[in-house]
C-alpha cells in the first residue's frame, strides 16, 4: 500500500495557526508562527534543512534539542545557528550550507 | 567568608533547579546557567507559548501540580542570577568558559554543581540517516518546543519507557495514526514488574495506565519486536521489522522517533575533574561521587547527567548536592531533609535499575549489524569501517584509537549520538566493557571568532 505523503516532514499542531512571520531560507520564503523555531518553520513546508557533508543525504535534524547539530543553518553574515534552538524572525535571510563553499 | 564564595550551577533542569531552590532557601544566590532560553530541562520541558493552549489536554489531572511547580521554580529563579542562553564549553582552573547573549566570557567558581542532564542514548539501524527519523527525546520536543508532529504516521521504536510517553503525548494532542514498537519482550517487562512496583509504585501504575490510554486510543502496540531497517527514497517510507513469533512485518511511516534509553552527558563533569566508573547495569560509564553527589573538593554533580534517574531522582539529588555544598562552606546541613532525599533517591535509583533491566540497552546488536550501516551520523562511519580499524595491527584495541582512525565521534555532536554503538563494537571485539571516549573542549561547536570585527581590523588591508 502506497500512501500520499505531504511534501514536508512537521506537521503543526495547530494546522490553522497564523504563520505572520517570513524569512529567507537558500532563496526561498518560508513562513513562521509567533515563537516558532527556525527547523520547525523549515520542516512545515520541506522534507529537510539541508544535506549531510560528506554523502549529501538529506538532513532534517535529529534530537530537536541542541545536541546533535544536524539542523544547523547559516545566516547573512557566516554564522552557525542551530535550527532547533534559534526562534524565527521576520526578515532573516539563512542557508543551508556555509558561505564560501562550492555549491 | 561569604564575599569570596561564588556558586556556579550548570543546568537549570529538575536537578540544577532543586539544587538552587536548596540554596536559595539557605540565603545564598547561586549563578545559574543554561543553554536554551528556557529553565525546564528535558522530559520536564516547558512548554511553548505555541503547545500552551494544550496544557489541560497534555498534562490532564497533573497540569495544575505542574504549573504551581514551575511558578515555584520560577520564583527561586528570581533570586539567583540566571542566565539563559548560556553554553559553559570548558572548564579549567576553576574557571568556567562561556558562549552567551553578549559573547565569550570567563567565570571563575569557587563551588560548581553540574546538571546538564542526558540525551537518548541509539542503537544505529539501517536507515536511521533518513530525513524523518528523529530521537524519541526529541519527538516529545518536537510537541513542546517546536509545536509539531514529527509526522503524519509516526512509529515510536526502540527499548524504553519513554515510547510510551510519547506516543501517549501524541495522541492527547490529537495525533491518531501511532504505532508502538518496543523490542523488549513482554516477558522482561513483567519480570521486572515486581520491583519497580516495590521501589515506585505510584510510577508503575502510571506505566499500565499509560498502555491502557494508548490501547482505548487506538493506537498500535508491539512488544518484543526485532527492527530490522528504516526505508525510504529520500526521507522515511517504512519501517520493516520482525515480530516476536518471526513473522516479517512492514510499518508504513513517515516518521520514526528512535531511542533506547538515556546516556548521560558528562563532558563538562569529566573536564572539571571527576573520575568515571563504568556501571555494568545501565552499560555506561558514570562520574563517581559520594551518596550526596560530590565529586570532588569543589565539585558535585547531580540528576541524569550524573546517573540515569529520571526527574525526580533528579530533584532529590539535586536537594543532596546543595546541602554537601552547604557543609563545606561550614554550615550546618538540614538533617531531615538528607534523610528524607537520601531515601527517595535510593527507592528513585531501584526503580531505575528494575526499568533498566525491563528495557534493556540492545548492547550485544552492536555485533550483527552489517557493514554498511552508518554508525557516525555526522561524519558518515560504517559499521564495516570500524571493525576494518579494530583489525589494523596499529596499537591497542581502544575506543579513542578506533575514534581517531575511523573520526567516528569526531563530528559536529562530537560522539554524543555514536558513542554508545561504536563502545559495543569495539566491546564485541575485545570481549571488554565498551571504553569511554574522551573529553575534549569546546564540548560543544563554537565560532573560533565570535566577533570577527577586531580580528579583520589587525588582518592585512584588503
Amino acid at each position: 500500500m502506497v500512501i500520499p505523503m505531504a511534501h514536508h516532514l512537521f506537521h503543526p499542531i495547530d494546522p490553522g495557526a497564523p504563520r505572520p512571520l517570513r524569512f529567507e531560507f537558500d532563496g526561498e520564503e518560508i513562513t513562521a508562527r509567533p515563537n516558532d523555531t527556525l527547523l520547525a518553520a523549515v520542516l512545515a513546508s520541506r522534507e529537510r534543512c539541508g544535506v549531510n557533508e560528506f554523502d549529501g543525504g538529506g538532513r532534517a535534524g535529529f534530537c530537536l534539542m541542541g545536541s546533535c547539530q544536524e539542523c544547523t543553518m547559516w545566516d547573512e553574515d557566516g554564522r552557525r545557528l542551530r535550527g532547533c534552538m534559534t526562534e524565527a524572525r521576520d526578515g532573516l535571510r539563512l542557508r543551508s550550507r556555509p558561505h564560501g563553499g562550492s555549491d | 567568608m561569604q564575599t569570596d564564595t561564588r556558586i556556579v550551577i550548570v543546568g537549570a533542569g529538575p536537578a540544577g533547579l532543586a539544587a538552587a531552590r536548596t540554596l536559595v532557601e539557605a540565603g545564598l544566590r547561586p549563578i545559574v546557567l543554561e543553554e536554551s532560553p528556557l529553565a525546564g530541562g528535558q522530559g520536564t520541558r516547558r512548554l511553548s507559548p505555541m503547545t500552551a493552549p494544550h496544557r489541560p489536554a497534555l498534562f490532564g489531572a497533573s497540569a495544575e501540580a505542574i504549573a504551581r511547580r514551575e511558578d515555584a521554580e520560577d520564583a527561586v529563579l528570581q533570586q539567583c542570577d540566571f542566565r539563559t542562553g548560556t553554553l559553559a564549553w570548558a572548564c579549567h582552573d576553576n574557571r568556567l568558559e562561556l558562549l552567551g547573549p553578549d559573547g565569550f566570557d570567563s567565570l571563575t567558581y569557587t563551588h560548581l554543581v553540574i546538571a546538564v542532564g542526558a540525551t537518548d542514548r541509539l542503537m544505529p539501524m539501517p536507515g536511521w540517516t533518513l530525513p524523518g527519523v528523529f530521537t524519541l527525546g526529541g519527538a516529545q520536543v518536537a510537541l513542546k518546543r517546536h509545536a509539531s508532529f514529527i509526522g503524519q504516521k509516526v512509529v515510536f521504536a526502540g527499548s524504553s519507557p519513554l515510547l510510551y510517553l510519547a506516543a501517549a503525548q501524541y495522541l492527547r494532542l490529537g495525533h491518531r495514526d501511532l504505532t508502538v514498537l518496543d523490542t523488549t519482550p513482554a516477558s522482561g517487562k513483567a519480570r521486572a514488574f515486581p520491583a519497580m512496583l516495590r521501589h515506585e509504585p505510584r510510577t508503575a501504575l502510571q506505566g499500565l495506565s499509560l498502555i491502557a490510554e494508548l490501547r482505548r486510543g487506538g493506537v498500535t502496540l508491539r512488544s518484543g519486536v526485532r527492527l530490522d531497517r528504516i526505508e525510504g527514497d529520500s526521507r522515511v517510507q517504512r519501517l520493516r521489522y520482525t515480530t516476536a513469533r518471526g513473522r516479517d512485518m512492514t510499518a508504513e511511516a513517515d516518521a520514526v522517533a528512535l531511542g533506547h534509553g538515556l546516556r548521560a552527558e558528562t563532558q563538562l563533569a569529566e573536564l572539571a575533574g571527576a573520575t568515571f566508573a563504568f556501571d555494568p547495569d545501565f552499560r555506561q560509564w558514570f562520574p563517581r561521587t559520594d551518596d550526596m553527589g560530590r565529586a570532588g573538593e569543589r565539585l558535585w554533580l547531580a540528576g541524569d547527567s550524573a546517573r540515569i534517574g529520571g526527574a525526580d531522582a533528579a530533584d532529590a539529588a539535586g536537594r543532596l548536592a546543595a546541602q554537601s555544598l552547604l557543609e563545606s562552606l561550614g554550615r550546618a546541613a538540614d538533617a531531615r531533609q538528607v534523610q528524607r532525599n537520601t531515601r527517595r533517591l535510593r527507592k528513585q535509583h531501584g526503580f531505575q535499575r528494575a526499568m533498566t533491566d525491563a528495557f534493556r540497552w540492545p548492547a550485544k546488536q552492536a555485533a550483527s549489524l552489517a557493514d554498511d550501516v552508518l554508525i557516525c551520523r555526522c561524519e558518515r562511519v560504517t559499521a564495516g569501517e570500524i571493525r576494518a580499524a579494530l583489525d589494523t595491527p596499529s596499537g591497542p584495541i581502544e575506543v579513542n584509537r578506533v575514534k581517531s582512525i575511523t573520526r567516528c565521534g569526531m563530528g559536529r555532536c562530537q560522539g554524543r549520538f555514536c558513542g554508545p554503538a561504536l563502545g559495543e563494537i569495539v566491546a564485541s571485539a575485545t570481549g571488554e566493557p565498551p571504553g569511554r571516549l574522551r573529553t575534549q573542549a569546546p564540548i560543544r561547536p563554537i565560532p573560533l571568532v565570535f566577533d570577527a570585527g577586531p580580528i579583520a581590523a589587525e588582518g592585512e588591508d584588503t
